[in-house]
Protein backbone atom coordinates (compact mmCIF):
# COMPACT_ATOMS: atom_id res chain seq x y z
CA UNK A 1 0.00 0.00 0.00
CA UNK A 2 1.22 3.48 -0.74
CA UNK A 3 0.08 6.59 1.01
CA UNK A 4 0.20 10.05 -0.45
CA UNK A 5 -0.81 13.29 1.17
CA UNK A 6 -3.56 15.34 -0.41
CA UNK A 7 -2.09 18.60 0.74
CA UNK A 8 -0.21 19.69 3.77
CA UNK A 9 0.95 17.86 6.84
CA UNK A 10 -0.56 14.47 7.38
CA UNK A 11 -1.86 13.23 10.66
CA UNK A 12 -0.99 9.66 9.79
CA UNK A 13 0.96 7.57 12.25
CA UNK A 14 4.70 7.61 11.68
CA UNK A 15 4.72 3.89 10.92
CA UNK A 16 2.85 4.45 7.66
CA UNK A 17 5.09 5.50 4.81
CA UNK A 18 4.16 8.51 2.75
CA UNK A 19 4.62 8.68 -0.99
CA UNK A 20 4.26 11.66 -3.30
CA UNK A 21 2.86 14.63 -1.46
CA UNK A 22 0.53 15.70 -4.24
CA UNK A 23 -0.38 14.00 -7.46
CA UNK A 24 -1.50 16.32 -10.27
CA UNK A 25 -3.93 13.74 -11.58
CA UNK A 26 -5.58 13.43 -8.17
CA UNK A 27 -5.82 17.21 -7.83
CA UNK A 28 -7.24 17.75 -11.32
CA UNK A 29 -9.73 14.96 -10.81
CA UNK A 30 -11.08 16.85 -7.83
CA UNK A 31 -10.85 20.54 -8.75
CA UNK A 32 -12.21 19.99 -12.28
CA UNK A 33 -14.68 17.22 -11.68
CA UNK A 34 -15.72 17.75 -8.06
CA UNK A 35 -16.06 20.80 -5.87
CA UNK A 36 -19.29 22.77 -5.60
CA UNK A 37 -20.44 24.21 -8.92
CA UNK A 38 -21.61 27.80 -8.77
CA UNK A 39 -22.57 29.73 -11.89
CA UNK A 40 -20.40 32.80 -11.52
CA UNK A 41 -20.25 35.92 -13.67
CA UNK A 42 -17.52 34.51 -15.88
CA UNK A 43 -18.01 31.09 -17.33
CA UNK A 44 -15.83 28.91 -19.43
CA UNK A 45 -17.60 26.59 -21.79
CA UNK A 46 -18.46 23.63 -19.60
CA UNK A 47 -18.28 21.26 -22.55
CA UNK A 48 -14.65 22.24 -23.07
CA UNK A 49 -13.86 21.51 -19.45
CA UNK A 50 -15.64 18.20 -19.52
CA UNK A 51 -13.69 17.12 -22.58
CA UNK A 52 -10.52 18.16 -20.85
CA UNK A 53 -11.52 16.27 -17.73
CA UNK A 54 -12.06 13.11 -19.71
CA UNK A 55 -8.64 13.42 -21.31
CA UNK A 56 -7.08 13.92 -17.91
CA UNK A 57 -8.99 11.07 -16.40
CA UNK A 58 -7.72 8.84 -19.15
CA UNK A 59 -4.14 9.95 -19.25
CA UNK A 60 -2.87 11.83 -16.24
CA UNK A 61 -4.15 9.37 -13.71
CA UNK A 62 -0.97 9.26 -11.73
CA UNK A 63 2.05 11.47 -11.45
CA UNK A 64 4.14 8.53 -12.49
CA UNK A 65 2.16 8.15 -15.67
CA UNK A 66 2.37 11.89 -16.26
CA UNK A 67 6.14 11.74 -15.91
CA UNK A 68 6.39 8.77 -18.22
CA UNK A 69 4.40 10.41 -20.97
CA UNK A 70 5.91 13.84 -20.42
CA UNK A 71 4.26 17.09 -21.29
CA UNK A 72 3.31 16.02 -24.82
CA UNK A 73 1.22 13.29 -23.27
CA UNK A 74 -1.43 13.26 -25.97
CA UNK A 75 1.17 12.40 -28.63
CA UNK A 76 2.40 9.34 -26.76
CA UNK A 77 -1.02 8.04 -26.08
CA UNK A 78 -2.18 5.51 -28.70
CA UNK A 79 -5.82 6.11 -27.92
CA UNK A 80 -5.63 9.85 -28.46
CA UNK A 81 -2.99 9.93 -31.17
CA UNK A 82 -4.97 7.38 -33.16
CA UNK A 83 -2.21 4.84 -33.61
CA UNK A 84 -4.69 2.01 -33.47
CA UNK A 85 -6.58 3.88 -36.21
CA UNK A 86 -3.49 3.66 -38.39
CA UNK A 87 -3.42 -0.08 -37.93
CA UNK A 88 -7.05 -0.29 -38.99
CA UNK A 89 -6.20 1.87 -41.99
CA UNK A 90 -3.41 -0.46 -43.01
CA UNK A 91 -5.69 -3.45 -42.56
CA UNK A 92 -8.33 -1.68 -44.63
CA UNK A 93 -5.85 -0.97 -47.43
CA UNK A 94 -4.67 -4.56 -47.40
CA UNK A 95 -8.21 -5.91 -47.66
CA UNK A 96 -9.19 -3.43 -50.35
CA UNK A 97 -6.18 -4.51 -52.34
CA UNK A 98 -7.07 -8.16 -51.86
CA UNK A 99 -10.65 -7.60 -53.07
CA UNK A 100 -9.33 -5.79 -56.10
CA UNK A 101 -7.03 -8.72 -56.82
CA UNK A 102 -9.85 -11.24 -56.45
CA UNK A 103 -12.22 -9.23 -58.62
CA UNK A 104 -9.63 -8.84 -61.34
CA UNK A 105 -9.72 -12.65 -61.63
CA UNK A 106 -5.97 -12.97 -61.36
CA UNK A 107 -4.56 -16.01 -59.65
CA UNK A 108 -3.62 -14.95 -56.20
CA UNK A 109 -2.03 -16.97 -53.43
CA UNK A 110 -4.67 -18.26 -51.03
CA UNK A 111 -4.72 -17.17 -47.45
CA UNK A 112 -2.52 -19.37 -45.35
CA UNK A 113 -4.91 -21.78 -43.67
CA UNK A 114 -2.57 -22.21 -40.77
CA UNK A 115 -2.53 -18.54 -40.04
CA UNK A 116 -4.76 -17.78 -37.08
CA UNK A 117 -7.50 -15.29 -37.61
CA UNK A 118 -7.38 -12.57 -35.01
CA UNK A 119 -10.72 -12.60 -33.26
CA UNK A 120 -9.94 -9.51 -31.28
CA UNK A 121 -7.62 -7.04 -32.93
CA UNK A 122 -7.27 -4.69 -30.02
CA UNK A 123 -5.04 -5.88 -27.25
CA UNK A 124 -5.70 -4.97 -23.69
CA UNK A 125 -2.87 -2.97 -22.23
CA UNK A 126 -2.63 -4.99 -19.07
CA UNK A 127 -1.81 -8.21 -20.73
CA UNK B 1 -10.11 46.58 -8.11
CA UNK B 2 -10.39 47.85 -11.65
CA UNK B 3 -12.64 46.96 -14.58
CA UNK B 4 -9.90 44.55 -15.61
CA UNK B 5 -10.15 42.67 -12.32
CA UNK B 6 -12.28 39.71 -11.34
CA UNK B 7 -12.81 37.77 -8.10
CA UNK B 8 -11.67 34.14 -8.03
CA UNK B 9 -13.51 32.01 -5.45
CA UNK B 10 -11.72 29.20 -3.63
CA UNK B 11 -14.28 28.13 -1.10
CA UNK B 12 -17.02 29.04 1.37
CA UNK B 13 -16.38 29.05 5.12
CA UNK B 14 -17.99 30.38 8.28
CA UNK B 15 -17.39 34.09 8.93
CA UNK B 16 -15.39 33.43 12.11
CA UNK B 17 -12.49 32.25 9.92
CA UNK B 18 -9.22 33.79 11.06
CA UNK B 19 -7.95 36.53 8.69
CA UNK B 20 -4.39 36.21 9.97
CA UNK B 21 -3.99 32.77 8.43
CA UNK B 22 -4.08 34.35 4.96
CA UNK B 23 -1.13 36.67 5.48
CA UNK B 24 1.36 35.72 2.78
CA UNK B 25 -0.90 33.05 1.27
CA UNK B 26 -0.83 33.40 -2.53
CA UNK B 27 -3.49 32.20 -4.90
CA UNK B 28 -3.85 31.16 -8.53
CA UNK B 29 -2.52 34.50 -9.83
CA UNK B 30 0.05 34.78 -7.02
CA UNK B 31 -2.38 37.32 -5.53
CA UNK B 32 -2.88 37.85 -1.79
CA UNK B 33 -5.76 35.62 -0.70
CA UNK B 34 -8.48 37.47 1.25
CA UNK B 35 -11.96 36.99 2.70
CA UNK B 36 -15.33 38.49 1.71
CA UNK B 37 -17.93 38.24 4.51
CA UNK B 38 -21.68 38.52 4.72
CA UNK B 39 -23.45 37.74 7.99
CA UNK B 40 -22.17 34.37 9.26
CA UNK B 41 -20.57 33.23 6.00
CA UNK B 42 -17.28 34.03 4.29
CA UNK B 43 -15.94 33.48 0.81
CA UNK B 44 -12.21 32.86 0.46
CA UNK B 45 -11.24 34.82 -2.66
CA UNK B 46 -8.46 36.48 -4.60
CA UNK B 47 -8.41 39.37 -7.07
CA UNK B 48 -7.25 38.20 -10.51
CA UNK B 49 -6.68 40.01 -13.78
CA UNK B 50 -9.24 39.23 -16.44
CA UNK B 51 -6.71 39.43 -19.24
CA UNK B 52 -5.52 36.07 -17.91
CA UNK B 53 -8.67 34.83 -16.18
CA UNK B 54 -11.40 36.27 -18.41
CA UNK B 55 -13.75 34.04 -20.35
CA UNK B 56 -11.78 33.76 -23.58
CA UNK B 57 -8.32 33.52 -22.03
CA UNK B 58 -9.55 30.99 -19.45
CA UNK B 59 -10.82 28.69 -22.16
CA UNK B 60 -7.49 28.92 -23.93
CA UNK B 61 -5.37 28.58 -20.79
CA UNK B 62 -7.26 25.56 -19.50
CA UNK B 63 -6.13 23.57 -22.52
CA UNK B 64 -2.53 24.27 -21.50
CA UNK B 65 -1.57 21.55 -19.06
CA UNK B 66 1.29 23.60 -17.58
CA UNK B 67 -0.99 26.53 -16.81
CA UNK B 68 -3.82 24.30 -15.65
CA UNK B 69 -1.53 22.26 -13.43
CA UNK B 70 -0.11 25.33 -11.69
CA UNK B 71 -3.56 26.91 -11.21
CA UNK B 72 -5.06 23.63 -9.98
CA UNK B 73 -2.27 23.20 -7.42
CA UNK B 74 -2.64 26.78 -6.21
CA UNK B 75 -6.42 26.47 -5.96
CA UNK B 76 -6.11 23.23 -3.99
CA UNK B 77 -3.33 24.63 -1.78
CA UNK B 78 -5.47 27.61 -0.64
CA UNK B 79 -8.47 25.40 0.14
CA UNK B 80 -6.21 22.84 1.82
CA UNK B 81 -4.65 25.52 4.03
CA UNK B 82 -8.11 26.57 5.27
CA UNK B 83 -9.23 22.96 5.76
CA UNK B 84 -6.54 22.41 8.39
CA UNK B 85 -8.10 25.11 10.57
CA UNK B 86 -11.76 25.41 9.72
CA UNK B 87 -14.50 23.74 7.67
CA UNK B 88 -14.58 24.85 4.04
CA UNK B 89 -16.72 24.01 1.02
CA UNK B 90 -14.32 23.71 -1.92
CA UNK B 91 -15.55 25.33 -5.13
CA UNK B 92 -14.84 23.96 -8.57
CA UNK B 93 -11.91 25.48 -10.40
CA UNK B 94 -12.67 28.73 -12.26
CA UNK B 95 -15.58 30.14 -10.25
CA UNK B 96 -15.34 33.88 -10.93
CA UNK B 97 -17.36 36.98 -10.06
CA UNK B 98 -16.94 40.52 -11.28
CA UNK B 99 -16.76 42.16 -7.84
CA UNK B 100 -17.10 41.57 -4.08
CA UNK B 101 -20.73 42.74 -4.01
CA UNK B 102 -21.69 39.92 -6.34
CA UNK B 103 -19.91 37.48 -4.00
CA UNK B 104 -21.81 38.82 -0.97
CA UNK B 105 -25.06 38.44 -2.89
CA UNK B 106 -24.16 34.78 -3.56
CA UNK B 107 -23.53 34.19 0.16
CA UNK B 108 -26.91 35.73 1.02
CA UNK B 109 -28.88 33.93 -1.64
CA UNK B 110 -27.57 30.45 -0.84
CA UNK B 111 -27.05 30.84 2.89
CA UNK B 112 -29.06 27.77 3.89
CA UNK B 113 -27.31 25.48 1.38
CA UNK B 114 -23.88 26.66 2.42
CA UNK B 115 -24.59 26.35 6.15
CA UNK B 116 -25.87 22.79 5.69
CA UNK B 117 -22.87 21.79 3.58
CA UNK B 118 -20.43 23.38 6.05
CA UNK B 119 -21.94 21.51 8.98
CA UNK B 120 -21.67 18.28 6.96
CA UNK B 121 -17.92 18.68 6.39
CA UNK B 122 -17.05 20.11 9.83
CA UNK B 123 -14.34 18.00 11.49
CA UNK B 124 -14.16 15.72 8.47
CA UNK B 125 -11.85 15.24 5.51
CA UNK B 126 -11.93 13.40 2.24
CA UNK B 127 -9.66 10.39 1.62
CA UNK B 128 -9.09 8.81 -1.76
CA UNK B 129 -8.63 5.06 -2.14
CA UNK B 130 -7.57 3.51 -5.43
CA UNK B 131 -7.12 -0.17 -6.08
CA UNK B 132 -4.71 -1.56 -8.64
CA UNK B 133 -5.00 -5.14 -9.79
CA UNK B 134 -2.22 -7.41 -10.94
CA UNK B 135 -3.95 -9.44 -13.68
CA UNK B 136 -1.13 -12.00 -13.64
CA UNK B 137 -1.56 -12.68 -9.96
CA UNK B 138 -5.30 -13.07 -10.42
CA UNK B 139 -5.05 -15.12 -13.65
CA UNK B 140 -2.75 -17.89 -12.49
CA UNK B 141 -5.31 -20.25 -10.98
CA UNK B 142 -7.45 -19.92 -14.10
CA UNK B 143 -4.61 -20.27 -16.59
CA UNK B 144 -3.56 -23.54 -14.98
CA UNK B 145 -6.89 -25.07 -16.05
CA UNK B 146 -6.07 -24.49 -19.72
CA UNK B 147 -6.81 -27.58 -21.84
CA UNK B 148 -3.81 -29.52 -23.15
CA UNK B 149 -2.97 -29.31 -26.80
CA UNK B 150 -4.39 -32.67 -27.95
CA UNK B 151 -2.76 -32.51 -31.36
CA UNK B 152 -6.04 -31.96 -33.22
CA UNK B 153 -4.36 -29.33 -35.36
CA UNK B 154 -2.88 -25.95 -34.84
CA UNK B 155 -6.09 -24.14 -35.83
CA UNK B 156 -8.22 -25.88 -33.26
CA UNK B 157 -5.52 -25.59 -30.61
CA UNK B 158 -5.37 -21.90 -31.30
CA UNK B 159 -9.13 -21.50 -30.97
CA UNK B 160 -9.16 -23.50 -27.75
CA UNK B 161 -6.33 -21.45 -26.34
CA UNK B 162 -8.00 -18.27 -27.47
CA UNK B 163 -11.25 -19.27 -25.81
CA UNK B 164 -9.44 -20.21 -22.61
CA UNK B 165 -7.71 -16.84 -22.62
CA UNK B 166 -10.96 -14.97 -23.12
CA UNK B 167 -12.59 -16.94 -20.34
CA UNK B 168 -9.60 -16.30 -18.11
CA UNK B 169 -9.78 -12.59 -18.80
CA UNK B 170 -13.50 -12.49 -18.06
CA UNK B 171 -12.85 -14.36 -14.82
CA UNK B 172 -10.11 -11.94 -13.84
CA UNK B 173 -12.35 -8.96 -14.56
CA UNK B 174 -15.18 -10.49 -12.58
CA UNK B 175 -12.84 -11.30 -9.68
CA UNK B 176 -11.50 -7.76 -9.76
CA UNK B 177 -15.02 -6.30 -9.64
CA UNK B 178 -15.89 -8.55 -6.70
CA UNK B 179 -12.80 -7.35 -4.84
CA UNK B 180 -13.66 -3.74 -5.68
CA UNK B 181 -17.23 -4.15 -4.40
CA UNK B 182 -16.01 -5.75 -1.17
CA UNK B 183 -13.42 -3.03 -0.58
CA UNK B 184 -15.93 -0.24 -1.21
CA UNK B 185 -18.48 -1.84 1.10
CA UNK B 186 -15.93 -2.19 3.90
CA UNK B 187 -14.76 1.42 3.57
CA UNK B 188 -18.32 2.70 3.34
CA UNK B 189 -19.23 0.99 6.61
CA UNK B 190 -16.49 2.97 8.31
CA UNK B 191 -16.78 6.32 6.54
CA UNK B 192 -19.46 8.99 6.95
CA UNK B 193 -20.07 8.89 3.21
CA UNK B 194 -18.35 7.52 0.12
CA UNK B 195 -18.45 7.63 -3.65
CA UNK B 196 -17.07 5.46 -6.39
CA UNK B 197 -15.56 7.40 -9.22
CA UNK B 198 -14.66 6.45 -12.74
CA UNK B 199 -11.64 4.19 -12.84
CA UNK B 200 -9.04 5.04 -15.41
CA UNK B 201 -9.03 3.06 -18.64
CA UNK B 202 -6.62 0.11 -18.13
CA UNK B 203 -5.35 0.35 -21.71
CA UNK B 204 -3.91 3.75 -20.98
CA UNK B 205 -2.42 2.70 -17.71
CA UNK B 206 0.17 0.50 -19.27
CA UNK B 207 1.00 -3.02 -18.27
CA UNK B 208 1.85 -2.42 -14.65
CA UNK B 209 -1.02 -0.50 -13.17
CA UNK B 210 -4.53 -1.65 -13.87
CA UNK B 211 -6.91 0.50 -11.84
CA UNK B 212 -9.90 -1.54 -10.83
CA UNK B 213 -11.40 0.83 -8.33
CA UNK B 214 -11.38 4.55 -7.57
CA UNK B 215 -13.25 5.57 -4.45
CA UNK B 216 -13.33 8.60 -2.20
CA UNK B 217 -14.61 8.83 1.38
CA UNK B 218 -15.63 11.42 3.92
CA UNK B 219 -14.06 10.47 7.24
CA UNK B 220 -14.18 12.01 10.72
CA UNK B 221 -10.77 13.58 11.39
CA UNK B 222 -10.70 11.90 14.80
CA UNK B 223 -10.84 8.51 13.05
CA UNK B 224 -8.45 9.11 10.16
CA UNK B 225 -5.77 6.84 11.68
CA UNK B 226 -8.28 4.03 11.99
CA UNK B 227 -9.32 4.58 8.39
CA UNK B 228 -5.69 4.29 7.24
CA UNK B 229 -5.36 1.09 9.27
CA UNK B 230 -8.48 -0.30 7.63
CA UNK B 231 -7.02 0.41 4.18
CA UNK B 232 -3.81 -1.37 5.18
CA UNK B 233 -5.83 -4.32 6.40
CA UNK B 234 -7.92 -4.49 3.19
CA UNK B 235 -4.71 -4.28 1.18
CA UNK B 236 -3.53 -7.45 2.92
CA UNK B 237 -6.92 -9.19 2.69
CA UNK B 238 -7.12 -8.99 -1.10
CA UNK B 239 -4.32 -10.83 -2.89
CA UNK B 240 -3.30 -9.46 -6.27
CA UNK B 241 -4.68 -6.05 -5.36
CA UNK B 242 -2.72 -3.04 -4.16
CA UNK B 243 -4.48 -0.16 -2.45
CA UNK B 244 -3.35 3.44 -2.57
CA UNK B 245 -4.55 5.98 -0.04
CA UNK B 246 -4.42 9.75 -0.61
CA UNK B 247 -5.42 12.48 1.77
CA UNK B 248 -6.50 14.27 3.75
CA UNK B 249 -8.27 16.29 1.07
CA UNK B 250 -10.79 19.08 1.45
CA UNK B 251 -14.26 17.59 0.93
CA UNK B 252 -14.35 18.15 -2.84
CA UNK B 253 -16.58 15.17 -3.50
CA UNK B 254 -19.05 15.83 -0.68
CA UNK B 255 -20.35 19.30 -1.34
CA UNK B 256 -23.76 18.18 -2.59
CA UNK B 257 -26.58 16.79 -0.44
CA UNK B 258 -25.97 13.13 0.37
CA UNK B 259 -28.87 11.69 -1.62
CA UNK B 260 -27.48 13.28 -4.79
CA UNK B 261 -24.46 11.00 -4.71
CA UNK B 262 -22.84 10.20 -8.01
Amino acid sequence: MTIAGGGGPSNLPASVSRGQSTNLGDILERVLDKGLVIAGDIQVNLLDIELLTIKIRLVVASLETAREVGIDWWEHDPWLSGKSGNELERENRRLTQRIAELESGRAVPSIDAERPIEVEGRSNGHE
Amino acid sequence: MTAQDGVWLYGIAFADIDDDQFVGVRGVAAEQVRVVRSSDLAAVVGTVNLTEFGQESLRRNMENLDWLGAVARAHDAVIGAVRRRAPIIPLRLATLYLDDDRVRRLLDERRDDFETALREVSGRSEWGVKAYGDPKAMTQPVAAQRPENDATGKGKAYLLRRRAELTARQNVERTAMEHADAIHAALLRFAVDGRRKQATDPVLYGKRAWMIFNGTYLVDDARSDEFASLVTQLDGDHPGITLELTGPWPAYSFTEPRQAST
